[in-house]
């Protein structure tokens, strides 16, 4: 009973919220490289680079722009070598993001212990976060006050990318091109376009976003770096996308029932539950989803089929 | 009339050795519509890509109104006002009309795609051309036709003067092609000049001014279409020049093996391929099945073998029914399958000879006991293959991907005919072999035959199959529209007669190929 | 000679292209030594001849090899059947789970104790991996994804049996209680840990490559990952392949789990995956895919591992670098157009050669 009351609070949906921040962000940037037909590993990877560094350049540069400019700044890089050596040396994407990934986790430790002489966390740094906002009129709503205000610049940031991700996607001709290019790349190089070309920008695109998604667990979640922080959001964030049918509401959407879990598994604490069911309930609601997903799919391809046969 | 066009002597030699343009030359004039002939395999799709910047000449000038270009992307050619129509579509099945039409080119309004406006151009477009298309449907809606004017259409709104059209009513009904007809006839009116690619005769004389014609490679000639008949047309495009007489005895057909029975291929989108198809395979016999490629043969092959799906009607090996069944069930009741793509579907490039010829046979206690693979009888086996099957390599160990086209053909025949086979079909099996190999090949046939064995030959090679088959059905847009009993008495042009449509036997005569007494 | 010069060919581009990526991951250490550390040539130093200085270390260097091979043989055999599932982790890890159960609750002889515990490891580990590989064969749900997150549930599945039923108690971290005696492997080198356990490696890259290259199956699978429409075509069933094959490396990667369990230690210590399954990607990659070369492969990657041990112990350099080095290793051995100019242009001079000869 007590769970349920819990979930029905105020507190969870904000909290709920709070956890979809980086899963959202980084289901973002994995829609904009699936759009145009790339499957990126390194999302995972991305957001291991950007949340450190983001904290490193707020404490090195003593204000949070650094922190944002150096956030973002790795995770530029880290998407220019996955796309540099997927799009042009031809190396297969998933092998591409692995490595990503591999190199990530040891370099975020290496390079956190050079900068503190601390293997675990960040907390010797003087770091800066990003800010809460109190939104004006909202605040004083009843209830919905406590749910929508009070978060994190990021979050806001991450609800408005979904705005922002619709509009490229969908209304500019950078967003066209990149759709053509991920449905039919011959499409797009018949009529003159560099399918390499729209790739590389959808990559760095997407690097930005997840870069943001890694800022957020570092500098907004929490106020410094853990290692191994990402924890498989990256992978939870591709599934996602996946779920999403690669669109920006389906990203939402998707990650928001993922966040659930998420949350949930927070809330669970409360009951005697051994604390480990509890943290392996994001993933197996990703495994479950995934498949609940992939059932209804392969069912209404089969009936599109009966259909013609019966026609 | 001024030149729209000229390419001059194209040669076109591909990075494998292929040489695919020997000596091309094309001339169009502004204002035309231009036909360019020939078989498959000629050298036709070669020119055009090379035309359209998808490939470059290995020599051979080109001229676009008079004036020397050196084409080297497709962007390039739609700058000249080259536009092309590929028999594939080009186009974003979940993307609107709109969309598939602006990409590349999109008018801007700020950093936004000004929709209002492009969707006005589009509609505008449209009705000048006698094209119209609603602008807000997607792709995924239109029928194959509406599919075609948009991408007439796209090559317009980039501002084309010269059309490519390849193969344009491959796909297209009859009422489609109609359609179509008026729609170029309109554009020509226009000032457009077209290049139309079929091999389609009574098109050609229908709609076409003049007509180029490529056989190997090689021009044969320029024509006023008004000058020549289908009959001339036809001889050039296919011509016998060499004459490779097959020797074989007569043959002496028994009962019937393969049985295919009223059966209809339609794939999800709804589109009829094979449409109510019968016909029985007699062993000792080689059925041939001709036709222009692309109506319905693959399909009906694919659902013979196993590899395709059947919508309709059976398919029964010496009465048992295999209608549906999987590959390994149709293997096992010895059918064999030379596939059409040795490449795609024909081998494992990167595996031996040795390994690709045992391929289907690892359930056969000569090879493998208990699961594990004697590699003395394997190799004993592929040595043994490479001998009688002229295979030429270092040894029977090499990657077959490393062999010649005609090498890595012997070692699927190879396979193929090695299974112990009661019917084998065998699906263009001289595609892109020399000419040392290709006899090679249609010997084995014959002498499986001779043995007994029923062949199923398709072929697009009209040479091979007049002389390599005994009986013979024609397909026409997916349904048999001529039996012939006995090749010997057929003519080429007679069979291009039916090949192109333009005959059709009667009900009673097609009903002869299933042999039911 | 066309053919045979082809090979030749193939064969030394892609020697010479892993030389060139061992010899820029060397280059590469020295340059991040140089970069950070006060005292670079002594960190280097310890890199790289470190490992050799005492029996032990070169004992560590086999040690660190064993649950290497086991997992890049995974990697191998679900790669090989042109799958991409990253169950290596997943599998590994319930292996040392399944075989920790066995060691402490059943009692048995000291000869069969490890062995059926390291077995139990193996089931697990094949029935963790057939989850993404039967999700995709009968739905077709990514199986990347699925074994991705499988790997953190089965991670925090072990940490629960751990903490919940076989708890060391009187110890503040997280442990279980000691194995039983006989459950332990025996070690075959004095003064080292190398254990029975690096043998059951070395016999199952033998026994893998005899599967892959001697059996039946094994031509199949290789038939399925080289082009899987003829793979149809020819009558295989492909998806039961892709399924076995998949079993098969979870199985392996299971037994792994086992053997580094038993013959390292003598209580579960763990607190997350240890990671093999991804180094075991490297380790394939580098190994060419074939499972007689892992061995080697996987000694030069755990002379890696351990020469940055001891690196990290000796000087200020952290051991975690040589997780870089083994990224950028990974991404140079992927990059499948490295080189290719060069193989190219050789393929083609040696084509017109013979046909010089042969007009």
């Amino acid at each position: 009973m007590s769970v349920l009351q819990n979930i029905l609070s105020t507190e969870f949906i904000y909290m709920w919220i709070r956890v979809a921040t980086p899963i959202l962000l980084a289901a973002l940037g994995a829609m904009v490289c699936s759009k145009a037909g790339v499957v990126n590993l390194g999302l995972e990877g991305i957001m291991l680079i950007s949340s450190l560094f983001g904290v490193l350049c707020s404490a090195v540069g003593g204000n949070l722009f650094w922190g944002f400019v150096g956030g973002v700044g790795s995770a530029l890089v880290v998407s220019v070598i996955f796309a540099y050596f997927h799009l042009v040396l031809n190396a297969n994407a998933t092998l591409c993001g692995t490595a990503i990934n591999t190199a990530a986790t040891g370099l975020t430790i290496f390079v956190l212990q050079l900068a503190t002489g601390e293997k675990g966390n960040s907390s010797s740094l003087h770091s800066f976060s990003f800010p809460n906002v109190e939104i004006p009129l909202i605040r004083d709503i009843p209830i919905l006050g406590d749910i929508l205000s009070g978060h994190n610049t990021l979050t806001y940031l991450a609800l408005l990318m979904v705005l922002v991700c619709y509009l490229l996607m969908y209304k500019t001709p950078l967003g066209l091109r990149m759709r053509v290019v991920g449905e039919n790349p011959h499409a797009a190089s018949s009529v003159g376009q560099n399918v390499v070309k729209i790739r590389f920008i959808a990559i760095v695109l997407c690097g930005v976003l997840t870069g943001l998604g890694g800022m957020y667990l570092s500098m907004g979640y929490m106020d410094m770096f853990v290692r191994d922080m990402v924890a498989g959001r990256g992978f939870i964030a591709l599934a996602a996308c996946s779920m999403g049918q690669a669109t920006p509401i389906g990203a939402l959407v998707s990650s928001l029932v993922f966040a659930f879990f998420d949350g949930l598994s927070n809330v669970l604490q409360v009951l005697q539950l051994p604390s480990q069911f509890v943290q392996m309930l994001p993933y197996v609601a990703t495994i479950v989803g995934l498949t609940i997903f992939s059932i209804q799919k392969s069912i209404r391809a089969k009936q599109k089929m009966n259909k013609i046969k019966a026609g | 009339m001024a030149e729209a066009l000229q390419m001059k002597n194209i040669v076109k030699v591909y990075s494998n050795g292929v040489m695919a343009n020997k000596d091309v030359t094309l001339c169009v004039n502004e204002g035309e519509i231009h036909a360019l002939s020939g078989e498959n395999g000629a050298g036709k799709s070669t020119l055009m890509k090379i035309l359209f910047g998808e490939e470059q000449a290995t020599s051979g000038e080109i001229y676009v109104n008079g004036k020397k270009v050196n084409i080297t992307s497709p962007q390039m050619a739609i700058g000249l006002g080259i536009g092309m129509v590929h028999q594939h579509f080009m186009l974003v099945p979940s993307l609107s009309v709109t969309e598939n039409m602006i990409m590349g080119v999109e008018p801007k309004k700020g950093i936004f795609i000004d929709r209002k406006y492009a969707r006005q151009q589009v509609e505008e477009i449209g009705k000048k051309y006698n094209l119209y298309i609603d602008p807000d449907k997607k792709i995924s809606e239109l029928t194959v036709g509406q599919k075609q004017k948009v991408e007439i259409l796209k090559a317009l709104f980039r501002g084309a003067k010269i059309l490519i059209l390849d193969e344009p009513t491959a796909v297209l009904t009859p009422q489609e092609t109609a359609e179509l007809f008026e729609e170029l006839k309109h554009l020509k009116e226009s000032g457009y000049t077209i290049i139309f690619i079929s091999h389609k005769l009574n098109e050609i004389k229908e709609l076409c001014d003049r007509i180029t014609i490529i056989r190997r490679g090689v021009t044969m000639g320029v024509h006023n279409v008004a000058d020549v008949s289908e009959e001339d047309i036809s001889r050039l495009m296919v011509g016998r020049d060499v004459v490779q007489k097959i020797v074989k005895d007569p043959a002496h057909p028994g009962e019937s093996l393969l049985r295919v029975k009223d059966v209809k291929i339609v794939d999800e989108t709804g589109t009829v391929y094979v449409d109510g198809v019968s016909f029985s395979l007699r062993e000792g016999e080689i059925l041939g099945i001709a036709g222009v490629e692309g109506n319905g043969q693959s399909q009906l092959i694919d659902a013979i073998t196993g590899m395709g799906h059947i919508s309709a009607g059976s398919i029964s090996l010496r009465d048992k029914d295999i209608s549906g069944a999987s590959v390994r069930k149709i293997r096992s009741m010895h059918i064999a399958h030379i596939p059409e793509d040795r490449m795609t579907t024909g081998v494992a490039a990167s595996l031996s000879i040795t390994e690709n010829v045992i391929a289907d046979k690892l359930s056969w206690k000569r090879f493998v006991r208990g699961g594990v693979l004697r590699r003395k009888e394997m190799r004993a086996y592929g040595q043994e293959m490479v001998d009688a099957y002229q295979i030429l390599c270092k040894s029977q160990d090499v990657e077959i991907g490393s062999l010649s086209g005609g090498n890595i053909q012997k070692g699927v025949v190879a396979r193929e005919l090695s299974s112990e086979p009661l019917v084998i079909v065998a699906n263009q099996p001289t595609r892109g072999v020399d000419v040392g190999a290709s006899e090679f090949i249609r010997h084995q046939l014959i002498r499986a035959r001779d043995q007994r064995k029923g062949v199923l030959l398709i072929t697009s090679d009209l040479n091979e199959v007049l002389g390599l088959a005994d009986s013979l059905i024609v397909m026409y847009e997916g349904k048999i529209v001529a039996y012939i009993q006995d090749v010997a008495s057929m003519t080429e042009s007679e069979l291009g007669t039916y090949m192109l449509g333009i005959q059709k036997q009667s009900a009673a005569q097609i009903k002869e190929a299933l042999h039911e007494d | 000679m066309k053919i045979n010069s082809q090979k030749k060919i193939n064969l030394l581009v892609d020697c010479v292209k892993m030389l060139m990526i061992v010899a820029i991951a060397c280059a590469l250490v020295s340059l991040i030594v140089f970069a950070v550390s006060d005292d670079p040539l002594n960190a280097i130093y310890n890199f790289f001849v470190g490992p050799f200085t005492t029996l032990r270390r070169v004992g560590n260097i086999v040690e660190a090899a064993s649950p290497l091979m086991f997992t890049a043989l995974a990697v191998v055999i679900i790669f090989g059947a042109g799958q991409f599932s990253m169950i290596a982790e997943g599998s590994f890890f319930i292996g040392t789970a399944g075989a920790m159960v066995v060691a402490i609750t059943i009692g048995m002889p000291a000869g069969l104790h490890p062995i059926v515990a390291i077995l139990f490891g193996g089931i697990l580990g094949s029935i963790v991996a057939l989850i993404p590989a039967l999700l995709k064969m009968k739905w077709n749900v990514s199986e990347l994804v699925v074994s991705l997150m499988l790997n953190y549930v089965v991670q925090f599945f072990v940490i629960y049996l751990v903490t919940y039923f076989f708890r060391e108690m009187e110890s503040s971290s997280l442990c279980s209680v000691l194995f039983q005696d006989t459950a332990t492997l025996t070690t075959i080198l004095e003064g080292t840990r190398i254990h029975t356990g690096v043998l059951l490696g070395v016999a199952a890259c033998i026994v893998m490559w005899f599967l892959m290259y001697r059996t039946s199956f094994g031509t199949s699978l290789r038939i399925t990952g080289d082009n899987a429409l003829f793979a149809k075509y020819a009558g295989l069933k492909v998806s039961g392949i892709m399924v076995a094959a998949q079993a098969i490396a979870g199985f392996l990667a299971g037994i792994g789990g086992g053997a580094e369990l038993l013959g390292m230690y003598t209580r579960f210590k763990w607190t997350a995956t240890p990671g093999y399954g991804w180094t075991g990607i490297v380790v394939a990659l580098l190994a060419r895919r074939n499972p007689l070369m892992v061995p080697l492969s996987a000694a030069f990657i755990a002379y890696m591992n351990v020469g940055a041990d001891i690196m990290a112990r000796n000087s200020d350099v952290g051991r975690e670098m040589v997780d870089i080095i083994q990224g950028v290793m990974m991404l140079l051995i992927a990059a499948d157009a490295l080189l290719q100019g060069w193989r190219q242009r050789m393929i083609i001079k040696a084509a017109k050669a013979e046909e010089e000869v042969s007009v």
